[in-house]
């Protein structure tokens, strides 16, 4: 299982600041272990975000993303009490989904 | 209608450096490159990993850390960093923030501590040690340094550690002092607080544990000072030697009255 992202969104204005710190090896397949051998590629491929359910975002990654990713984004018409969510999913098929509410 | 949503993405700690300008210095660069990284520090995964692990029952005494006296009582988490190393009466030595970790993890959950001590740094217990005193440094984030000197091991262990700073040796005839006791001192583009004196808010000893954006790594202080001694070529210090304690000694006194914005964010 998959360490718990941490979402932290504000509203300003008409809009909402979204920040997500995520937990991710986001190993490149380009790397060699101690013995010579090429550590398997494994990072996030899929995020996408939602606003009360509805998507907002979705995003295609690489392996290039750096480890422990930070993302950052601005939802128009998000107020306070609204609900973020978002989910990403690796190239193992590993997911994972959190939630945070905008203040 | 269709409501549009704009998204402005940024993926920053992907990002390159930016070249500096004409009129910019290299460490002005580097400086705005820190403050891009500021939000969004991944150390906050770390704190919720280890805050997590404090409250949770594990080890073969199925026990939480809830309990686990870091100087202030029992379970008192908040502004015991600012305040650590200090001496234990119940231990009767000198400990810092991790190796009184580990004596409670030992006592309170039934862990082995000289196993721990063992583990290379990132690694299985280790890494846990390390996550929890991220979340407890995180604690007492803006509070002022404020180490006791009451005890006559504290003095103790501020002179050896003063002395270990200054001590030359190592094929590179090195020593703390050379990097860390003069003004304008860098390697590479990271300045190098001078450490004789108190370097600050947030420098030096009031920065770690830090997260290393280069290799991802949480690093905790035992870790900073493990790997001073590799770039003196020194061998390795045990993991919360007394040498390692009495130089964090040494620093954390120093830094008396400089605000902790740890866990930071390194290059």
């Amino acid at each position: 299982m998959a360490d718990p992202m941490r979402i932290r969104a504000q509203a300003a204005g008409d809009k909402a600041t979204v920040r997500v710190l995520m937990s991710h090896e986001m190993e490149s397949g380009q790397r060699k272990d101690a013995a010579g051998k090429t550590v398997p590629a494994w990072f996030i491929q899929e995020v996408t975000a939602s606003h009360n359910g509805k998507p907002v975002l979705s995003a295609e990654w690489g392996p290039a993303v750096s480890k422990n990713p930070f993302l950052q984004f601005a939802v128009k018409g998000a107020k306070a009490g609204d609900k973020i969510a978002v989910t990403w999913k690796d190239n193992k098929g590993d997911t994972r989904t959190d939630e945070a509410t905008v203040s | 209608m269709k409501k549009v949503t704009t998204l402005s993405m940024a993926v920053l700690l992907a990002l390159t450096v930016v070249p500096a300008m004409a009129q910019k210095t290299a460490s002005q660069g580097i400086d705005e490159y820190r403050a891009m990284l500021q939000d969004g520090n991944p150390a906050e995964l770390f704190e919720a990993k280890g805050e997590d692990l404090w409250k949770k029952a594990r080890g073969p005494k199925n026990a939480s850390l809830e309990k686990c006296d870091l100087g202030k009582g029992p379970g008192v988490v908040k502004g015991v960093f600012v305040e650590l190393p200090r001496y234990f009466a119940d231990t009767q030595r000198m400990q810092d923030l991790e190796d009184r970790l580990v004596t409670c993890m030992e006592k309170l959950q039934g862990f082995n501590a000289a196993e721990i001590a063992k583990t290379p740094f990132g690694r299985g217990e280790m890494a846990n040690v390390t996550a929890l005193a991220t979340w407890i440094a995180a604690e007492s984030k803006g509070q002022k340094f404020n180490l006791s000197q009451a005890h006559p091991q504290e003095k103790t262990f501020y002179e050896v550690g003063k002395r270990l700073f200054f001590q030359r040796g190592g094929p590179h005839d090195f020593s703390c002092a050379s990097c860390h006791g003069e003004e304008g001192k860098r390697i590479r583009l990271q300045d190098l607080p001078i450490l004789t004196k108190n370097p600050g808010d947030g420098v030096g000893f009031a920065a770690w544990p830090a997260y290393r954006v280069s290799n991802g790594q949480m690093w905790s202080m035992q870790l900073r000072l493990n790997d001073c001694y590799r770039q003196q070529r020194f061998p390795y210090p045990g993991f919360a030697s007394d040498a390692t304690i009495a130089l964090s000694t040494y620093l954390g006194v120093n830094a008396k009255g400089a605000a902790s914005v740890a866990p930071a964010i390194k290059r």
